[in-house]
């Protein structure tokens, strides 16, 4: 008790406050800067990761490496050698997520037309519109204190739920698209609903049980693609049907130029991120979610069914992961799934909600730069190996799960409320 | 030992915990230093015992000035300290918790079992503190984890000064008096004490000087004969009256009725054994009783958030069989819950959220499923004003109150909405003397308006203060139900087992043995009995005595 109790009185540090001189703007900038809040935190976290990337780039190339053996005789050979690896590297990366600099000249020259320009844009959207979802499936568990690690098989059976609506039915697109989006976040929140069920009733940790669904998802795919009733009747590969034309998620920018493959799915992961915001900070349900993520005794005592909260959250939570599915498997170029198409969105949700802080904003913020990472390393083959993307992420997401590595390393201050560490229960 | 401290200050950032505090500890001499939560106590002592460094100001021992960077500098110079919450391994023996930092090894580091025992013996015999090495700490009473705490203190190098942050916070009546007796035999021995409270009886029973703290200043020096109320007055710096003013009680109808109610814990132990308490309108029903004797799961089950294994409860005539909580507490219980932080508040919720924790749906503060923020915060800005929560804003985190203002959150909560039975489980714990008053003020005012209150206190002075009849509770039983007239003694025996009519002296045996007799009786699951009787409940008494058998 006497730790709380005697740390000073709330009226005191407030009083002497004001009578310091009041600083102006910069000032108080400058000493964000220098402070471990979330957000300096992360952008530091971000350049650390791309300075260890940079050092791993150097390292693992045979040539740049050969230059450091007779660095102390030539210097400049090294430092130049590295510095143009790094940098074409990072460029590259950067022409495959934002902008492609010699598309730019040739759309200049009058070569292309502007659509080329948005290619890599377009491209970095959509990659970060399943991360969108995901990351929100994790994030909003996670504000009920609930680890959500089966974002994966959720996420794997609303792809198969929008699937079956998508080309067993002939329905016009206004209903029949709306109906096949629908059918993935059920199949999704069902799944989803799961562990929470387990949980409520057995105590049965959603972690442990998530984890195992994940595998239960991954190998019924693998078999319902192979079914009768999904396989593809043309071809002889692992791949189902193909949606019905009225059930694809329309393009938002073809019509700049077909190539542009983002679509209305991102304009919905958007919707569901703003729509987690509403519900969390605004809905009584979201006055639940939180009360029962921080402290589910109190919450039980003023009358909160846990159990239920658990219920419902994994479910909507498993909704979200479902539409993440759904805008795989109703996606144009989606000419019927394969066991590749989910890929690891689901995991990489864990990484996005972390990375976002569980924040629907900081999501999708998120979501958007690991869709720039994974676009911009695709392009980027084979001259940057795909794997420092991954790396870049991995990095990322170790800074800034420890903020106090972070602290600790830039000798940043500690911010007013203390550093920022994201937890589940149970962990 | 001779302790002195000279101008002690010590500032965080601009805020001032301790102010240029001066203090002398004589050799053998007990001295309580007395202050609020909040006063500046454990600053004072974390800066004694190495944890804090003081920003000006000396500490002084036998005249030499001391500068402590950790607290293994403190006790290589003679310091000990109990803390308030134990630092206890729990699966580890009494023996290797008082060697741990400092174990007794034989060549190579291998552990000597047999030193470490002999010394816990040599240091509890000298001062007749009566442990067992070998015994599991976690699998023992709270006041002989405390003796372990003590010994582990003394059993430093040279340890002359013994600080003890409010030690008696968790202990049972019959241990604070073995507590205060164990800590006369030490100053006897020539041990300095400083002994931190907020308890003004204990400070007056054992202290040879007082020193009262109040927002880290000395205050006032005073002599153990000085009154309770000199001293609370001294440390709320303004005149506190220590009696609840309240007119007698007009009981109504029942408002809870509790018939053979049994719970039976994961562990097959009956927690609550058949009790029967009725509380009727317009009355406090005190239950006192040594922690642990089925307060808990009575309270909980009175909510629903315990499933009783037989017996009925009813609210206000109706029985809540089935009700959840939710429903339970929208036809008007109130609930005060022991543990704040666990059970009362969302600590990372504001003021504001945690003031509609439990009517978060109700209108005004939502419609279909959308919270209304702005009749959230009226009802803030009402409840701080109507109860005087100090805080800086609504929006302000609950975890940011002092313990007094975080209660006082709760009692507006409960108290903003119809009720018509209260559970107040030791609705003061941790709570200073100011808001203490505040809150016994606001339950006798809240009796006067009707409503029923079922009051849980461990603390005697509380139960007295504010009940109007007091059942005792003993291994999950009502042992007996008494006028607020009868003397401690008489309440103090039915506490740990004895009986009404009880007049010879083995209480005090008993009172030693409770919590073990207690545990045993449990184990062996005593179903002598299906009846209950209150007034005399031999049975109980019976059982109580086959355990010490």
């Amino acid at each position: 008790m006497s730790t709380e109790t005697e740390t000073p009185a709330p009226e005191q540090p407030e009083s002497a406050e004001t009578t310091e001189p009041r600083p102006n703007f910069m000032r108080l900038f400058g000493r964000y800067l220098i402070e471990a809040n979330s957000v300096m935190v992360t952008i530091y976290s971000l350049v650390m990761a791309f300075f260890i990337g940079a050092v791993l780039l150097i390292v693992s190339d045979e040539g740049v490496r050969s230059t450091w053996t007779y660095f102390f005789a030539r210097p400049q050979d090294a430092l130049s050698a590295s510095w143009n690896l790094v940098y074409d590297s990072y460029l590259a990366l950067f022409q495959g997520a934002i902008l492609n600099l010699n598309t730019l000249e040739a759309f200049r020259a009058g070569d292309v037309e502007f659509g080329n320009l948005l290619r890599p844009l377009s491209e970095t959207l959509l990659n970060a519109t399943p991360l969108i979802f995901t990351g929100l499936a994790v994030g909003l568990a996670f504000r009920a204190g609930l680890f959500n690690i089966g974002a994966q098989g959720q996420m794997i059976f609303g792809m198969l739920g929008a699937l079956v609506i998508g080309f067993t039915l002939n329905l016009p697109a206004a209903i029949h698209l709306p109906l096949a989006v629908i059918a993935g976040a059920v199949a999704g929140g069902i799944f989803g609903a799961v562990p929470g069920v387990l949980k409520a009733t057995t105590g049965a940790h959603e972690v442990i049980s998530s984890i195992m669904l994940n595998n239960i998802a991954a190998l019924f795919l693998v078999w319902a693609i192979g079914s009768q009733f999904l396989h593809s009747e043309t071809k002889s590969e692992l791949v189902t049907k193909p949606v019905n034309e009225t059930a694809t998620l329309p393009t938002l920018l073809s019509s700049f130029n077909p190539s542009l493959r983002v679509n209305l799915a991102l304009l919905l992961g958007v919707a569901a991120a703003v729509f987690v915001w509403w519900l969390l900070s605004k809905s009584t349900f979201g006055f639940r979610i939180r009360a029962v993520g921080f402290n589910e005794h109190a919450s039980a005592t003023a009358g909160m069914r846990i159990g239920a909260t658990y219920t419902t959250t994994m479910a909507a939570a498993g909704a979200l992961a479902g539409l993440a599915g759904a805008a795989l498997s109703l996606g144009v170029g989606a000419s019927g799934i394969t066991t590749n198409t989910a890929l690891e969105y689901g995991f990489d949700g864990i990484t996005v909600a972390l990375l976002g802080r569980a924040k629907p904003g900081g999501i999708v913020a998120a979501a958007i730069l690991f869709g720039a990472l994974k676009a911009g390393s695709l392009s980027a083959q084979p001259a940057v190996p795909v794997d420092i993307s991954i790396l870049l992420q991995a990095i990322i997401v170790l800074f800034i799960a420890a903020p106090a590595l972070v602290k600790a390393i830039l000798h940043l201050r500690a911010p007013r409320g203390g550093l920022v560490t994201l937890e589940a229960k149970g962990w | 030992m001779r302790l002195e401290l000279k101008g002690l200050t010590k500032k965080f950032g601009s805020f001032t915990a301790d102010d240029d505090i001066d203090l002398v500890v004589e050799p053998g001499q007990i001295h309580a230093v007395l202050g609020e939560n909040g006063a500046g106590k454990s600053t004072l002592m974390n800066m004694l015992y190495g944890i804090l460094q003081p920003t000006s100001g000396e500490i002084l021992i036998d005249g030499e000035p001391v500068d402590f960077s950790d607290p293994g500098e403190a006790i290589a110079a003679g310091i000990g300290m109990v803390h308030q919450h134990f630092k206890l391994v729990g699966p580890f023996s009494v023996a290797d918790n008082v060697q741990l930092g400092r174990e007794h090894t034989r060549f190579a580091g291998v552990l000597s079992a047999g030193a470490a025992r002999r010394a816990v013996r040599d240091v509890s015999e000298q001062y007749g503190l009566h442990l067992d090495p070998d015994a599991i700490c976690e699998d023992l009473p709270v006041g002989v984890q405390q003796r372990v705490e003590i010994v582990k203190a003394l059993s430093g190098p040279k340890t002359e000064l013994l600080i003890l942050d409010e030690p008696t916070a968790v202990l049972t009546p019959a241990e604070i008096t073995e507590l205060l007796q164990i800590m006369r035999n030490l100053a006897e021995g020539g041990t300095s004490i400083l002994f931190i409270s907020h308890k003004l009886k204990e400070v007056q029973a054992v202290a040879d000087t007082i020193t009262v703290i109040r927002r880290g200043k000395v205050v006032a020096e005073l002599e153990p004969t000085a009154s309770e109320s000199e001293m609370a007055s001294a440390m709320v710096g303004r005149a506190v009256s220590l009696q609840v003013d309240k007119s007698a009680a007009e009981p109504g109808e029942p408002r809870l009725e509790v018939t053979d109610l049994t719970v039976v814990t994961d562990a097959g132990v009956k927690a609550l054994d058949g009790l029967e308490l009725t509380v009727h309108a317009g009355e406090i029903v005190g239950l006192a009783g040594v922690e642990g004797n089925g307060q808990t799961e009575l309270a909980r089950s009175i909510l629903g958030l315990l499933k009783p294994d037989a017996g009925h409860i009813a609210i206000d005539g109706e029985d809540v069989h089935g009700r959840n909580p939710a429903r339970r507490i929208k036809a008007g219980l109130g609930y005060i819950p022991e543990d704040r932080g666990r059970d009362g508040l969302v600590a990372e919720f504001s003021v504001a959220e945690n003031l509609v924790l439990n009517q978060y749906r109700d209108a005004p503060f939502a419609s279909s499923g959308v919270v209304n923020a702005s009749a959230v915060d009226r009802r803030a800005v009402d409840s701080i004003a109507e109860f005087d929560i100090r805080t800086q804003s609504p929006d302000e985190s609950a975890s940011s109150l002092s313990g007094g203002n975080q209660q006082k959150v709760i009692i507006a909560r409960e108290f903003s909405r119809p009720r018509r039975f209260l559970v107040a489980a030791q609705p003061t714990r941790g709570v200073d003397v100011g808001a203490t008053q505040f809150i016994h003020s606001r339950l006798v005012a809240e009796r006067d308006t009707g409503t029923g209150i079922l009051l849980i206190s461990s603390e005697l002075d509380e139960i007295y203060a504010l009940a109007d009849r007091i059942a005792v509770i003993y291994n999950g039983r009502i042992v007996g139900e008494v006028d607020p007239d009868t003397p401690r003694e008489v309440i103090g025996r039915l506490m740990v087992g004895g009986r009404l009519d009880d007049e010879t002296d083995t209480a005090d045996d008993e009172a030693d043995s409770g919590p073990e007799a207690a545990a045993v009786v449990n184990d062996a699951e005593v179903e002598t009995e299906t009846e209950t009787d209150v007034e005399t409940s031999t049975e109980t008494d019976e059982d109580a005595n086959g355990g010490d058998r």
